[in-house]
């Protein structure tokens, strides 16, 4: 990440609370990180952790019970979360293009997928509907759907898994946004798709110079994709840094847990992986002090009573762990 | 399209042949005797026997069924035994308004139970939502012959908003107002009912759809709102709530008899009731295998309408 470049996202102590006051969870917890242009930024952690929650609120797509209860989410200067509502239809699928988890259900069965793609260009841009459909062609043999003339007049259920991706890729790039928000997008897709997808995210982020947010709880995709890589844990960020430094230092006890989890093709087979044991806490009753510390295999006394904040240990290098000291590892 | 709707036609032919069956049948297992209600309990048996065979009661009922329905399929649906009128020009009159009631039942039902289905899904657990739903279900609840009877004392005896019954003024000059205006109570006293199951299902059908993925993905491009409703919520939604429409047209067809009664509706219901006690089998026929062919119709059209709606149904 170059310190000159202009930020294109900018979140600061983004809060998002499922339920009530009383009976409620907080499910993201004070998220702040920034994303610059042509930067891919990896989102990682376990399920139920708040990856998604996260991107929803960057959209404004929280729905209630949920909503987003303080922070900011600045683009171009404008904080999102106070613009009317108007506003965020621009932002949505305009500036901010969003990829989700699902295709098999991420397309509307009763509309040709031509009408879904140009649904997003005719919302954004002043065009005619025939213009809009050219483009959708264009967008689509870009994705790398053949006979892409025909094939906008096809209804969601001719086409595959991947096929769909490709489409929803499309359509959420269809306004040339800056930033792509990815939210699992190979989760559901075969193994030998997954690949295909993610190259063509990277190559289309590439091309346009967009920021690209990626969710994904595969380090896989972590070490093929990412410039840098936040940890999410329980609602919180606990672990921030550049993908080698992830990789090669991880400093935060969960992240290495996460990497002892992994199997690596040079590795050891004698070696068994290392489950992390436990169970990630409920959101509603939170341990006090480190929310990691039931399970932390290096916790002391004062993690059960001190919340550790996300302190940077070096330029580029944060984590949320009372153990770790600046530059110089205690563990 | 075209070939969607000739399938569909076809294969409700069996069903139809099915249902004549049926009609022929139920009319033969009613207790009492042709005979005896036509020449009065005096009547001697060789007279009755007389008239049996005149009538062709004699015959097997296989033959009996098969005669009848040749007859039919000419559109001769006889003469009605007890008026010895032609039963089509009995039945035909007053099928006719009983369709009318029946459409100005169904379009209040669709206008009741979808705007309100509609507003408590988008405002579900609301305040509006709880006391819309609980109107709903008290009105739906209501058995039709008594909120009849109570819609008329208030609005027709004490208010005299409306008149009492009929659907005409004998006085007056008749026309499309005053039809309408005789129209109104009858029809709201068919309608509540379907309107409240029509209600529930849109407003469950609604809200399933809102949940779904795809209708977070096109909130996520920036859709307005109208658009995001009409296009990717009520479109989904739709096709099992038409099925829903379209059944609850069984039940305002027999809703409506009913409320014919209540308010001397010049109908179907009681040119049934009266053949039904006069054994009058001809006029009963015609007129149960008009119902039958009114709601395999409307099936038609509904399957018509999702195929419209959901292109996955189009190809099956």
């Amino acid at each position: 990440m170059s310190a000159a470049q202009i930020p294109s996202l900018v979140v600061e102590n983004l809060t998002t609370r499922f339920g009530s006051d009383r009976d409620g969870a907080t499910v993201v917890d004070g998220v702040s990180f920034v994303l610059t242009p042509g930067q891919t930024m990896a989102l990682v952690g376990e399920s139920g952790s708040g990856k998604s929650a996260t991107a929803l609120s960057l959209m404004r797509l929280i729905e209630p019970p949920g909503r987003i209860i303080a922070g900011r989410v600045l683009l171009d200067g404008r904080d999102l979360l106070t613009m009317p509502e108007r506003g965020m239809e621009d932002v949505r699928g305009g500036q901010i293009g969003m990829v989700f988890q699902d295709p098999l259900t991420s397309l509307n069965p009763a509309l040709t997928i031509g009408r879904q793609i140009t649904e997003t260009i005719l919302a954004h841009r002043d065009i005619t509907p025939a213009e809009a459909e050219r483009q959708a062609i264009d967008l689509l043999v870009r994705v790398g759907v053949s006979d892409a003339a025909r094939r906008i007049h096809d209804y969601p259920h001719h086409f595959s898994g991947g096929m769909r991706q490709r489409v929803l890729i499309a359509s959420a790039i269809s306004c040339a946004p800056a930033i792509i928000i990815a939210d699992e997008p190979t989760t559901a897709l075969d193994v030998t798709v997954q690949a295909k997808i993610l190259r063509l995210l990277h190559d289309l982020q590439q091309e346009m110079h967009a920021s690209m947010l990626l969710i994904t709880h595969d380090l896989g995709v972590v070490a093929a994709m990412a410039d840098t890589v936040m940890v999410m844990y329980a609602g919180r960020i606990v672990e921030q840094t550049d993908v080698d430094t992830l990789f090669h230092a991880p400093r935060h006890p969960y992240t290495k847990a996460l990497l002892a989890c992994v199997a690596g093709i040079e590795d050891d087979r004698s070696v068994p992986l290392q489950p992390i044991s436990g169970m990630a806490p409920d959101l509603k009753d939170l341990p006090r002090g480190c929310r990691f510390a039931p399970r932390c295999p290096l916790v002391q006394d004062v993690c059960r009573t001190t919340d550790p904040a996300l302190r940077a240990v070096s330029r580029s290098h944060s984590v949320a762990c009372l153990l770790v000291q600046e530059e110089t590892a205690v563990v | 399209m075209g070939a969607f709707l000739a399938k569909r036609f076809l294969g409700v032919l069996p069903v139809i042949f099915g249902v004549s069956i049926v009609i022929f049948l139920l009319v033969q297992l009613a207790p009492g005797d042709t005979a005896t209600v036509l020449l009065g309990p005096q009547a001697t048996e060789a007279a009755k026997e007389e008239l049996r065979r005149a009538l062709g009661l004699d015959r097997p009922l296989a033959v009996q069924y098969f005669q009848w329905l040749g007859r039919v399929l000419t559109g001769d649906f006889g003469t009605s035994i007890a008026t010895q009128i032609p039963v089509l020009d009995l039945v035909l009159p007053r099928f006719v308004n009983t369709l009318i009631l029946t459409a100005a039942s169904l379009l209040l039902a669709i206008v009741l139970g979808y705007g309100i289905g509609f507003f408590t899904a988008l405002r579900a657990n609301s305040l509006f939502d709880r006391i819309a739903t609980s109107c709903m279900l008290m009105a739906g609840s209501a058995p039709p012959f008594w909120l009849g009877l109570v819609l008329v004392l208030v609005f027709a005896i004490d208010l005299g908003w409306f008149p009492v019954s009929g659907m005409e003024d004998f006085a007056g000059d008749g026309g499309t107002m005053d039809l309408l205006h005789h129209l109104v109570l009858p029809a709201v006293t068919t309608a509540l009912g379907p309107a409240a199951i029509i209600a529930r299902i849109v407003r469950s059908g609604i809200l399933d759809v809102l949940g779904r993925a795809h209708v977070r993905v096109a909130r996520s491009k920036g859709l307005q709102r109208r658009d995001l409703l009409r296009r990717h919520v009520i479109l989904n939604a739709l096709p099992p709530i038409v099925t829903i429409t379209g059944l609850q047209l069984g039940y305002l067809l027999g809703g409506a008899l009913l409320t014919e009664v209540v308010f001397a509706w010049p109908g179907l219901g009681s040119l049934l009731y009266d053949s039904i006690t006069a054994r009058d089998l001809p006029v009963l026929q015609a007129a149960t295998l008009l119902i039958a062919l009114a709601f395999v119709l409307a099936n038609i059209a509904v399957d018509a309408i999702n195929a419209m709606l959901d292109p996955r149904l189009r190809e099956i």
